[in-house]
């Protein structure tokens, strides 16, 4: 058996070569003497002095009197060290209070229901350096996760920087956020997002309503009345065969679901095969869980294209995906995200179609005609839905101007 | 060195500057253009080649031997260049025989330094080398700081590095330039050979110039070495040796583009800003350099002119693979290359009529008849800080640790366009600050700053900020970077410096634009 580690032994947050803008803390409570504060930081010439600052007035918000810190600092920015040192300080004494810097006022937006989600980028919640730029890229949603990306003994930790970061990174715009982890451990982590103007919610390996339902108990539990009118939208992610069986039901469980995703690594896992880049392993579950968003009226959105390094592949990945009738795509780096959003974009020629189709149904339609025709084609009442769908589509995106002008 | 009051004078951009290095009276800087020599240029002295040997061969037995013959002596100056960059085995070789002979005081004057000479703070520090004037970069940069070098550190840009060679302002006493191929009277190139770097162009004012002249190469071929790029009329004694360096430091075997999606996305930011400013347009000429950004943007540069058609008249270079795809291509009608960085540069060089060596008295030497850098329409530069005066830094950090030298930067600041891409703060270090630490190019010179965060354009250049109205860009003022940057990184504390003077900055005209001061201990 492993020896237990002394309290006093334990880090938080990282440090190492090849590790920026983040910092390692680690804490001694001793019985008299002070504050010691032994920092070690890139920066201490230019932020020495703030960073001492800092680091007073958070232990003195948590009534710690005398104690050893020790800090290698790589050039963390004050929420993550604030977040580094929150999580340090309740290991050590546990306290209900909350040290929150101040949300950014350019943070303080909302998102709607029918915002586009052609992409989304996953930031590993336990990794600073990572984040700071991520909005930058503008895809369509950023997300911090603590899931996947995030060891298990980092889970905690990650959690105050997630948090912090919901308040202090500028998200430029992008909907803003959120992995949580699997149940129960996903509903512990709702208490440090759901007052943080999160738009949305990722579930991951979601397999029925019941955890839809109890999210949202916990959501309302936990939301502080002034934020009461802003809706937190999920998005479930659907993973295992149990979950594309109830797809339909998970969809319709509550109003605040805008998307559903969908996770073919551990889907194929679960069914028992190899996942393959023609994914037709997958088809079932994929176009089930597409149709049964369509039937909601929910956008169906596809699993992330994990080669990173294969432009033309997720090309072909996103084509294929978009034919299928999904809205969007996850990204794991800032690369994939001009790529997805030029595929999911109407391209040129989609648009003068549409737009022909448009313009003779509008014909048609002044003419008294029942029938709509293009040269010798007919035209079904669909077919000009579906144009009018691309149309506006383009107009939203800002392709095409109302009148159709490009 | 702590200066007093006497000692010291305020220059035309409101620095202090000593009134003399090294025993040596300087100019303070005073402004633009406003610099002339008056004196005539240094010559060498008088030699016969009686006094060579008839049938041209120069060779002697050891680097040791060339040395002694040369008259290697107490304080003299020695040259160095640094072709091989972080696999140089010659210099540190030089003083490793200095220092066995005895030999105290001396100058090193190489074209820039590089890590792998951190073997050489043991001669600083026991006096075989009294200081450095060329550039200091890491562990010799750190050093400098720390104010333990004997005397003062000169920083100069390539093309100052000529001018001071050729106005005298250093007298070369031994020059000793290594060469991936040499015969024995002394031609030499960098084409062929296990240590072949493309050029020898950083040498060229050393060989005009010296005293002695040495060649050492590890690759002696049967008289002619051709092409000559130093020429044999120049060299006194010629050594072979095993080894000049370690091949796969010397030149990278390929270059690659960076990786990094904020760098990439700097560099997409500066293409499109080019695109849209008008820059690129057919005849068009750019440089751009090694680093990963500038790299990048050569890219951008590429999918822009193929989209549009376009064809570029030269690139200057920092040759690499990409810039000679570029060539082949057809994209661009010549190199002029003053560095080649990758194998694939090397071969094109020595291969292609329209991949052109060059050297800093063409493209950069500020007191010629004109230089190339100044034809160029955009150049593509980085920096440590850059203000709100548009002044940059590219030696010093923040925390005012002396770390890099100049390169050619502060002469490439003479093309039409100068850009500089910068990331808005690494990790918490702000790059647009109120007043850089340490001045190495006045902002009357740099036009336009891009970051991740926002573009600024030298309210200056009027012509570019009407260019780019309406395009889109996220186009601010250099002010609102500032403020951008400090909010996200809070306001930053000045470096703590002593009064102590560890190092200057020329300009390169030769007079003194800045001081570099020691870090408090």
């Amino acid at each position: 058996m492993a020896k237990p580690v002394e309290k006093d032994k334990i880090f938080f947050g990282n440090s190492g070569p090849g590790v920026r803008s983040d910092c390692q803390v680690n804490m001694e409570l001793l019985t008299k003497g002070g504050l010691e504060i032994d920092l070690n930081s890139k920066v201490s010439s230019m932020y020495g002095k703030s960073i001492r600052e800092m680091l007073k007035d958070i232990l003195g918000f948590f009534d710690i009197k005398n104690a050893r810190i020790t800090i290698q600092d790589s050039g963390a920015l004050p929420f993550v060290l604030l977040a580094r040192m929150e999580a340090m300080i309740k290991y050590h004494v546990g306290s209900e209070k909350e040290y929150l810097p101040e949300m950014l006022t350019e943070n303080l937006y909302k998102s709607t229901k029918e915002r586009f989600r052609f992409s989304r980028l996953y930031l590993p919640g336990n990794s600073p350096s990572l984040m700071l730029n991520a909005g930058v890229h503008q895809p369509g949603g950023l997300i911090l996760d603590l899931e996947d990306s995030v060891s298990s003994e980092k889970k905690n930790e990650a959690r105050f920087l997630v948090r912090n970061a919901l308040r202090q990174l500028d998200f430029m715009g992008t909907e803003r956020m959120v992995r949580i982890n699997q149940f129960p451990l996903g509903l512990e982590d709702l208490a440090f997002i759901v007052n943080h103007n999160v738009h949305l919610i990722l579930v991951p390996k979601c397999e029925g309503p019941d955890q839809i339902l109890q999210l949202e108990k916990e959501i309302s539990r936990l939301t502080e009345p002034a934020v009461k009118d802003d809706p937190i939208f999920i998005m479930p992610i659907i993973e295992s065969a149990l979950g594309v069986e109830n797809a339909f039901e998970i969809a319709v469980s509550s109003k605040n679901i805008v998307a559903m995703a969908i996770g073919l690594e551990d889907y194929t896992a679960d069914i028992g095969v190899r996942r393959t880049a023609r994914g037709d392993e997958s088809l079932y579950a994929r176009t089930r869980l597409i149709n049964a968003c369509k039937a909601v009226g929910i956008q169906p959105i596809d699993s992330v294209f994990s080669d990173v390094g294969d432009m033309e592949g997720l090309k072909e990945a996103v084509r294929k995906s978009r034919s299928l009738g999904f809205e969007g795509m996850g990204c794991i780096h800032p690369r994939q995200i001009q790529v997805i959003h030029e595929e999911f974009q109407p391209g040129m020629n989609e648009l003068n179609k549409a737009a022909r189709i448009v313009e003779a149904f509008e014909k048609a339609k002044k003419d008294g005609l029942g029938v709509v025709s293009l040269g010798t084609k007919m035209i079904d009442a669909p077919v000009v839905k579906r144009a009018q769908k691309t149309i506006n589509l383009a107009v939203s995106l800002g392709l095409l101007q109302r009148n159709g002008a490009k | 060195m702590i200066l007093k009051d006497s000692e010291k004078v305020k220059n035309a951009a409101g620095r202090w500057v000593p009134k003399n290095v090294n025993g040596k009276a300087q100019v303070p800087y005073k402004g633009l253009a406003k610099h002339k020599p008056k004196t005539r240029k240094h010559g060498s002295s008088g030699v016969s080649c009686a006094d060579y040997p008839n049938d041209g061969n120069k060779l002697v037995t050891s680097l040791k031997e060339a040395l002694v013959k040369a008259g290697l002596r107490d304080g003299m100056t020695i040259s160095t260049h640094h072709h091989f960059r972080n696999g140089d085995y010659l210099a540190n070789q030089i003083f490793d025989i200095a220092h066995d002979l005895g030999v105290k005081n001396l100058m090193w004057f190489p074209s820039a330094s590089f890590p792998c000479h951190e073997h050489l703070i043991q001669y600083l520090e026991d006096g075989t080398i009294h200081h450095i004037e060329g550039s200091m970069n890491g562990p010799l940069g750190k050093f400098t700081s720390d104010g333990k070098m004997k005397g003062l550190g000169v920083l100069r840009s390539h093309g100052g590095r000529y001018q001071a060679v050729q106005d005298g302002e250093v007298q070369i006493d031994i020059a000793v330039i290594g060469a991936g191929c040499a015969d024995s009277f002394g031609n030499a190139n960098g084409l062929s050979g296990p240590s072949s770097t493309g050029l020898l162009g950083f040498a060229l004012a050393d060989s005009q110039y010296a005293e002695k002249v040495i060649v050492v190469t590890d690759n002696m071929v049967e008289f002619p070495c051709y092409p000559w790029q130093i020429q044999g009329n120049y060299v006194d004694y010629t050594v072979k040796i095993d080894k000049l360096g370690d091949p796969e430091k010397i030149i990278s075997g390929t270059t690659e583009i960076t990786k990094s999606p904020d760098r990439l996305f700097l560099a997409e930011l500066t293409a499109r800003f080019c695109e849209h400013a008008g820059i690129i347009k057919e005849g068009f000429s750019f440089q751009s350099g090694a680093g990963g950004t500038s790299l990048a943007v050569g890219e951008y540069f590429r999918e822009i002119m193929k989209r549009k058609g376009i064809k570029a008249r030269f690139a200057r270079g920092g040759s690499n693979k990409y810039l000679v795809s570029m060539l082949e291509e057809g994209l661009v009608d010549y190199i002029l290359d003053g560095q080649t960085f990758d194998l694939e540069g090397v071969r094109s060089m020595a291969e292609n009529s329209r991949h052109i060596s060059t050297s800093p008295f063409t493209s950069y030497n500020y007191h010629g008849k004109g230089n190339f850098a100044s034809l160029v329409d955009v150049v593509i530069l980085g920096a440590t800080e850059i203000d709100v005066n548009f002044n940059a830094n590219v030696v010093t950090h923040s925390d005012g640790y002396l770390l890099h030298g100049m390169g050619g930067w502060q002469n490439c600041l003479f093309s039409k366009t100068v850009i500089l891409p910068v990331p808005l703060f690494r990790d918490r270090i702000p790059v647009i600050v109120d007043e850089v630490t340490t001045l190495c190019g006045p902002g009357e010179l740099i036009d336009v700053v891009v970051t991740e965060r926002g573009i600024a354009i030298n309210p200056g250049r009027k012509d570019l900020i009407k260019a780019v109205k309406g395009s889109g860009l996220p186009v601010m003022t250099i002010e609102e970077l500032k403020d951008k940057a400090e909010k996200i990184c809070g306001k930053p504390e000045k470096p703590q410096l002593d009064e102590d003077i560890v190092a200057v900055i020329k300009w390169v005209d030769g007079t003194l634009l800045d001081s570099v001061r020691k870090i408090k201990q």
